[in-house]
């Protein structure tokens, strides 16, 4: 048995944080092998050191057998290894042609090597079935086509291992399908393969072996097909975690939020709600599933009182909105509804601020914690303390920055902060980005909780799990239309991943592409 | 008037134009490197103002326009040196870094000014073998009787100094440079998404550092024009705003060099249309005040610049420095 990669001893640290502690890790060559962990695990760094990124405080890589000492990146890549960021590293005003040869141009002049790079490119997208056009600029592609850019920008390389981080976090279930087949044919060719993700579904679907890192630590090597998912969230966790929602059936009520024929456009004139029409119950919770970027952003906003409204009306607990009586946002936290930000760092927090500070915001007026022009500082921080024992928010320091706890405790406490007053209407944008999977659990309990105390809730989310096992009804957003909505017993990700990408009407760019590179 | 006045009156606005945009090309190519690698150049006019003041002491010492030339280039790029090591090196404001070498070519040149020439912060006017001269090309008096074109020829393309032609010759090489080649595609990937250059393991730094050195060199040549080729010797302030003209060719030609070109004419056209028509009585006005005629250029950038061009989009890095993420 040959392996591509051979990492043994591997420590980092960065200051105080030990973020890599003795890392050993071996990938057979030609496999598909998984790392698996929560946030902050170590894996990016891992990643990074054996890409070139950092440098290991200690510890030996060995790549196809040779040691290296990678110092930066072009040692990594010229030792064959190739990395597809979670976020693309792409130009996006510049041709695929020329994000693929930066770098690697072949010569001073780029017309030459241009041309030789479009006939080996030719190949490698026959040979992997990695079908683009080469001469369209990036920002007309869809998310999925950027990611067979960078893919095709490693294997241009010489890159015979690919390291891919999080790669399907944005993509649509269909493209998720259709990357999985990509790995597929690039494993038949011999490429090894590193997958780093935190969806262990996809880990079972299509990996050989599993690494599991807990706290800068190698906790387990295992093979695919030797282990389950609960077993796999266990090793990652370090305690039994509950997977699948328990979910008992709701008894909606009337009508607490009412959204009539919202058109939205932004600054640029371009429409980015349109005519969008829905109501959510007491006791219901209602699903807005999409991809990221498709008008959901906005919806949370002028629903908020975040951006004014433009036309149409919004209905709260019986009081109704329109364009000529906007709100903003305070005026809907005294009515009674709360926020969750999509982005906690943005929107959600002042990561500067301590914790006592941040789990006010938004209701720093209240008559309670004031007194006069002054604050009560005490009353403050035992607001803080309080909500922090009510979620199990660690550690319990009222006076910590923000910005020093970690993700999954940040949104708890914001969370608390918003739920903890009981509103009648809780608007949520992503509970569980960037929140590891045992704060996930914590989390998806408390929305159902408030749903069962007869609250209505609109849940936002990317990740399709998270809406079919929280929502009652689902309504499906793409290009700031609603293209689809049903109750969740007659949902699917294959349904929901249709009406994502709004395929019904048959001009889905990903699909036009390919038969376009077909011929 | 009869026709050939008229167009030798044309002709001679025209001729005008050339002398007046070249520094405004050399400047804003200089801008066009640097801000394509995502370096905010607003210290243009520092730079040329320094070549100015080293051209002409220079020459002034040794006679030669081209030794003093070479030193305004040496000069120029010590000033963009420290705007690298400020900005690229050390994440500083770029826009703070440019001002303050504006500011301090400003004072430096006239303290230097009084300190060594005693003129009142002036340099000593230069004789005519410490200048760049004009160039008749050949047969420009054998064509100048040939009707329309021959003062064509003879008037606006003959009768330049070299460093004119250079200017204009280096568009071109500058699209060719930006478009055609490895250093050119770099650039470009530099200036608006610095991350996918440093993955593919290229230094960024090391890519601005070039792009602003280049921009140093254009901008001593562009002062040395001003000072011994434009005119015969350094005056306090003497490039009046035209590094920051040239900023704004920069943006109303979109960043890229033929769009640049025309409106450095544009904008050269402008001041010498406002030369010759001052004093000039205009039929049902009278002669229009100088000081509005001097600003028209300026007016005129600011209207344009607030959106008769279209959308002008800026390489999306510019003006931030990197920083490797962990």
């Amino acid at each position: 048995m040959t392996y591509a990669i051979q990492l043994q001893g591997i420590d980092k640290r960065f200051g105080a944080v030990h973020a890599n502690n003795k890392v050993d890790l071996a990938v057979e060559t030609g496999s598909i092998h998984g790392i698996v962990g929560e946030n902050g695990a170590g894996k990016s760094t891992l990643m990074s050191i054996l890409y070139g990124f950092y440098q290991a405080d200690s510890g030996t890589i060995s790549v196809f057998g040779n040691a290296y000492r990678f110092t930066d990146s072009q040692q990594a890549i010229n030792a064959g290894i190739g990395m597809v960021h979670q976020h693309f590293m792409l130009v996006d005003n510049f041709t695929v042609l020329e994000n693929v040869v930066l770098g690697a141009e072949g010569g001073y002049a780029l017309a030459a090597g241009m041309d030789a790079a479009r006939r080996e490119l030719k190949r490698l997208a026959n040979e992997y079935g990695l079908h683009v056009d080469l001469d369209a600029t990036i920002d007309s592609l869809s998310v999925g086509l950027q990611q067979r850019v960078e893919i095709l920008k490693a294997l241009y390389k010489g890159a015979k291992i690919l390291i891919l981080d999080e790669p399907t976090g944005v993509l649509t279930p269909q493209e998720t399908d259709e990357l999985f087949k990509i790995f597929a044919a690039l494993k038949q060719q011999g490429v090894t393969i590193i997958l780093i993700t935190h969806k262990l579904r996809e880990i079972m679907a299509i990996t050989d072996q599993v690494s599991v890192m807990r706290q800068g630590t190698m906790v387990a090597h295992v093979n695919t097909d030797a282990t389950d998912e609960s077993q796999l969230a266990e090793l990652m966790v370090g305690r039994k975690v509950l997977l699948d929602v328990s979910k008992q059936p709701g008894k909606p009520g009337e009508s607490l939020l009412k959204v009539k024929q919202l058109n939205w456009s932004d600054q640029h004139g371009v429409a980015r709600l349109k005519n969008i029409n829905f109501d959510i119950k007491a006791g219901e919770i209602l699903g807005v599933a999409g991809v990221s970027g498709n008008g959901q952003s906005e919806l949370l906003d002028v629903l908020t009182g975040i951006s004014r409204l433009q036309q149409g009306s919004i209905e709260v607990l019986g009081k109704e909105f329109t364009a000529k009586q906007p709100f903003d946002a305070a005026t809907m936290r005294t009515m009674g509804m709360a926020h969750v930000p999509e982005d906690r760092h943005k929107m959600g927090m002042i990561t500067d601020f301590s914790a006592a500070e941040s789990a006010i915001m938004g209701y720093q007026q209240d008559s309670e914690l004031n007194a006069g022009v002054w604050l009560k500082p005490e009353l403050v921080r035992q607001r803080c303390s309080e909500l922090m024992v009510a979620f199990d928010v660690r550690p319990k320091d009222v006076q910590l920055k923000s910005a020093n706890f970690s993700g999954g405790n940040q949104q708890k406490l914001i969370l608390a902060r918003e739920m903890e007053r009981s509103p009648d209407v809780l608007i949520i944008g992503q509970p569980t980005r960037g929140v590891d999977v045992g704060a996930i659990e914590f989390i998806h309990q408390r929305i159902l909780a408030m749903r069962d105390a007869g609250k209505a809730v609109l849940l936002v989310s990317v990740e399709l799990e998270e809406i079919l096992s929280l929502s009652d009804r689902i309504v499906v957003l793409c290009d700031g239309e609603i293209t689809g909505r049903m109750a969740v017993e007659d949902a699917d990700e294959r349904k929901l991943g249709m009406l994502m990408a709004n395929v019904q009407e048959s001009h889905d760019p990903l699909q036009a592409q390919m038969q376009e590179a077909v011929q | 008037m009869d026709f050939s006045d008229l167009w030798l009156t044309f002709l001679l606005t025209l001729d005008a134009t050339l002398r007046l945009a070249t520094p405004l090309v050399l400047a804003a190519m200089a801008g066009l490197f640097s801000e394509r690698s995502g370096v905010v150049d607003i210290g243009l006019e520092g730079k040329m103002l320094a070549a100015c003041f080293t051209s002409a002491s220079v020459a002034y010492v040794t006679g030669s326009p081209w030794l003093a030339m070479f030193a305004a280039i040496g000069v120029s790029m010590v000033f963009a040196l420290i705007h690298g090591f400020a900005t690229i090196t050390h994440k500083g404001d770029q826009i703070v870094s440019g001002v303050a070498l504006n500011i301090l070519a400003s004072g430096l040149t006239i303290i230097l000014g009084l300190s060594w020439f005693r003129q009142g912060g002036q340099t000593p006017s230069l004789t005519q073998e410490g200048r760049f001269l004009s160039i008749e090309l050949p047969g420009a008096d054998l064509l100048a009787n040939v009707p329309v074109l021959g003062p064509l020829y003879k008037e606006l393309l003959s009768g330049h100094n070299i460093l004119v032609y250079l200017a204009f010759a280096l568009v071109p090489v500058v699209w060719w440079v930006l478009y055609r080649t490895r250093f050119g595609l770099r650039l470009r990937a530099v200036g608006e998404n610095p991350k996918a250059v440093d993955t593919a393991g290229i230094s960024v730094n090391g890519l601005r550092y070039r792009a602003v050195l280049i921009g140093g060199v254009l901008c001593g040549i562009a002062g040395s024009y001003i000072a011994i080729a434009h005119n015969a010797a350094f005056t306090r302030d003497m490039t009046a705003g035209a590094g920051y003209i040239a900023l704004a060719a920069l943006i109303f030609g979109k960043w890229r060099p033929i769009g640049v070109l025309f409106a450095c004419l544009l904008f050269g056209f402008l001041q010498s249309f406002a030369m010759r028509i001052e004093g000039v009585p205009v039929p049902g006005i009278g002669a229009i005040p100088v000081q509005l005629i001097e600003a028209v250029p300026y007016i005129l950038t600011v209207v344009l610049l607030a959106g008769f061009i279209g959308k002008a989009i800026p390489p999306k890095a510019i003006g931030k420095p990197y920083v490797k993420e962990r």
